[in-house]
């Protein structure tokens, strides 16, 4: 096994910032560069649609220092195609991430990988002879313990939509 | 006969003239035919430069002297690029620029067309907001927004990209009177829980200061400002950007903080119990090491714009707000507390610590300065460039009133001083302009002289050359044991014979005894342009100095005897 086994990644450090922002070229580019020019790495990013076609949802997730990342959302919030930013972390909103995971899985291997996989009411999408692909969704926390422990079965490819968040209740995201 | 449907570039003009432009600084190049061609028949009089990034600070200039947008228009790629110091110099102080900038066709947007560059790209982190319009009938719409973001709130640079096929094209679009901005909001008055909790803290203060920038400035909260100073008993300070925001000549005003402010401005904030910022943002040539600035003291903070309050500093109360309502809210509000040991303590430190340069030693940029003010009794508007005439000028040339000094503070951009003064002229004609130089940032856009020239722009220009890029050498001299290195402008051409060259009257200026005598020649000049050639003692120093990123306590107030650790702070 090539990859050596990361340390199981805390959440408490990572931020999840959600932005009501026009449907235009550029506004990604602008919100980009509030993160890059401050040295701030973004985890995951996704933007897709709203009700509304003329505005769009970006939903970020990234780790740092508190005082800089306060800096960040209000220059986000700055940005005149942001209609509005939000710091969610540790707010009351339904998060949620998909993931899809090749692996190698010899056949000896893949009943103990389907047990796995059924503990987390993971799919199977493919089924190889020589791989097998997995879909599992949840909070982020579910899918980095999902990865963890299939990790040491030969992961041949990894890829996760990035985190989506939506507030509970009748109010706004 | 029908009224034929106008061209994009005969509706962006339009456009500009219904927004009330009347000059525009421009440099014309493929991509922009379309549009100087429709400026032929149009009111608005177009000044042609001779380098785009002197476009941008004429219009700065103007912007900054008239409290109205200034329009630059260049053409496409290196003609934009041009733009780009013009833009950041807007930027960092709050500036309403537009700049307009022509494009290669859409169809061949992201083909390496001949002078094509991604300027929307290039320019992101220069503006307050960009357009890249590809359909002409986002015209209208697009110049009514650019306006309304560049004027209001906190100022800032617009950049609008026109293809070359858009402003050539038809547009029937109507004009636009409102905009639609959801993302956009433009504070007004300050909550009223804010304004109580400041008014509580301004009353329990025994030592409260008065921090004012560029903010009270644009605002015009100069009255209310000082009406709080006069009912608190509290002294003022300002910013380099905040001179002239209340008169600097009042008797409760100490001058500018800072780096290279008045030692009783910077007593005053190592000694103050509060210090209250209005429209100012504890730049880091005023605050110097974060830790130790203004520690035990209280802080307010006003401002429009809220991204400013915990970015450098955590004030006890924060007010978003326009700095004129919100002072003018705040008045009623405030009880005085007994000042009278702070005031008696601060005229004690004026007395004691007062600017000061040596008499002697050959012709000094201090005296040259000091005496422009006398003789211009302080209501000239003067345009600095950046180094240590800018520091000298800003000491030396108190500022009595809003919008009557002009300079490149955030950016400190050389070569902003000769074409911002051009511009303040063409806003200000009744005003006398005089930009303030140095021999290093004048030669960066001294083709500009054309257009003065051309133009009769009767600003006056004064070049205090020491054939040196003096404000570096003063760092190598002081921290860096003289090892002069990449200061020295030996090749310096006669100013002189160079302005001369251009038709423009010179004079120059090489013993203290001619100061007045040429000064006041100058002064008389009334056409066109005049330029004054300094030519000041090579090796003087600005004090008092705090180095970069020490704290105010470490100010340096006279030359001192002993070699000084490098700065910390990078600038």
């Amino acid at each position: 096994m090539a990859a050596p086994e990361p340390a199981l990644r805390t959440r408490d450090d990572i931020h999840t910032i959600s932005l009501f922002v026009n449907n235009k070229p550029g506004v990604l580019v602008r919100v980009a560069l509030v993160f890059s020019r401050r040295g701030y790495n973004i985890e995951s990013l996704v933007v897709s649609p709203t009700v509304d076609g003329d505005f769009s949802r970006m939903t970020i997730t990234c780790s740092g220092d508190p005082a800089t990342l306060e800096q960040i959302i209000k220059q986000l919030a700055k940005l005149i195609d942001v209609v509005q930013a939000t710091d969610h972390t540790g707010g009351d909103a339904y998060e949620t991430e998909i993931a899809l995971v090749k692996l190698r899985a010899s056949l000896h291997e893949r009943t103990e990988i389907l047990q796995v996989a059924e503990n987390f009411g993971a799919k199977v999408t493919d089924y190889g002879q020589e791989s097998l692909m997995l879909r599992v969704y949840g909070a982020s926390e579910k899918l980095d313990a999902f990865i963890a422990l299939l990790r040491p079965y030969g992961m041949r490819e990894l890829i996760r939509s990035g985190k989506i968040l939506m507030v509970r209740g009748i109010q706004a995201t | 006969m029908a009224t034929a449907i106008p061209t994009g570039a005969e509706k962006l003009v339009q456009c500009l003239e219904r927004e009330g432009v009347d000059y525009i600084f421009g440099l014309s190049g493929g991509a922009a035919i379309p549009i100087f061609d429709a400026l032929v028949d149009s009111r608005i009089k177009l000044i042609l430069v001779r380098h785009e990034q002197g476009a941008t600070h004429m219009a700065d200039g103007f912007a900054r002297a008239t409290g109205r947008p200034g329009v630059a228009l260049v053409t496409s790629g290196p003609g934009a690029t041009n733009t780009v110091t013009g833009l950041l110099t807007a930027l960092m102080d709050s500036s309403p620029l537009i700049v307009i900038s022509g494009q290669t066709n859409t169809a061949n947007l992201g083909k390496d067309a001949f002078q094509e560059a991604d300027v929307t790209g290039i320019t992101y982190a220069v503006v307050k907001h960009s357009y890249l319009v590809k359909d002409a009938r986002d015209i209208p719409r697009v110049v009514r927004e650019a306006f309304h973001l560049a004027t209001t709130g906190r100022p800032g640079p617009v950049l609008i990209d026109v293809p070359k096929d858009v402003s050539s094209g038809p547009c029937d679009a109507p004009f636009v009177d409102d905009v639609d901005l959801p993302g956009y909001a433009v504070p007004g008055h300050a909550d009223t829980a804010s304004l109580e909790a400041a008014a509580a803290l301004l009353h329990r203060a025994e030592r409260p200061l008065l921090y004012v920038g560029h903010g009270a400035v644009i605002a015009g909260a100069g009255k209310a400002v000082t009406q709080l100073a006069e009912k608190l008993r509290a002294p003022i300070v300002n910013t380099l950007l905040g001179k002239g925001a209340t008169d600097e000549t009042h008797p409760l005003h100490l001058g500018m903080l800072g780096m290279h402010g008045t030692a009783y401005a910077n007593k005053a904030v190592i000694h103050c119990d509060l210090i209250m910022a209005i429209g100012a943002r504890w730049d880091d040539r005023v605050a110097g090491k974060l830790d130790e600035f203004c520690s035990g003291a209280k802080k307010i903070h006003v401002d429009i714009d809220p991204a400013e309050f915990n970015k450098v500093i955590r004030p006890d109360v924060s007010l978003v707000g326009d700095a004129r309502l919100t002072i003018e809210d705040l008045l009623p509000l405030v009880e005085p507390n007994d000042t009278r040991a702070w005031v008696k303590q601060c005229e004690t430190w004026r007395r004691q610590y007062p600017l000061k340069y040596p008499k002697r030693g050959g012709l000094r940029a201090q005296h040259v300065l000091d005496r422009l003010h006398v003789l211009t009794g302080g209501h000239a508007v003067i345009v600095s460039d950046v180094g240590q005439h800018q520091m000298w000028a800003a000491q030396f040339c108190k500022t009595a009133s809003n919008r009557h000094w002009i300079t490149s503070g955030g950016a400190g951009t050389m070569g902003f001083g000769w074409p911002a003064a051009i511009g303040a002229k063409l806003g200000r004609p009744e005003s006398e302009v005089w930009a303030v130089v140095g021999d290093g940032g004048f030669q960066m856009t001294m083709a500009e002289l054309a257009t003065a020239a051309v133009n009769k722009v009767a600003a006056r220009c004064l070049i205090i050359n020491n054939n040196y890029l003096g404000m570096v050498r003063q760092w190598q001299e002081l921290f860096y044991e003289n090892r002069l290195s990449g200061v020295d402008l030996e090749g310096n051409p006669d100013f002189v014979k160079l302005v001369e060259a251009y038709g423009i009257k010179a004079l120059r200026i090489t013993r203290p005894g001619d100061v007045d005598r040429k000064l006041k020649e100058a002064r008389a000049w009334k056409d066109g342009p005049v330029v004054v050639v300094a030519e000041v003692i090579k090796e003087d120093n600005v004090f008092p100095m705090i180095p970069a990123g020490a704290p105010v306590s470490h100010m340096i107030i006279e030359a001192p005897k002993h070699r000084l650790e490098k700065p910390v702070g990078s600038t």
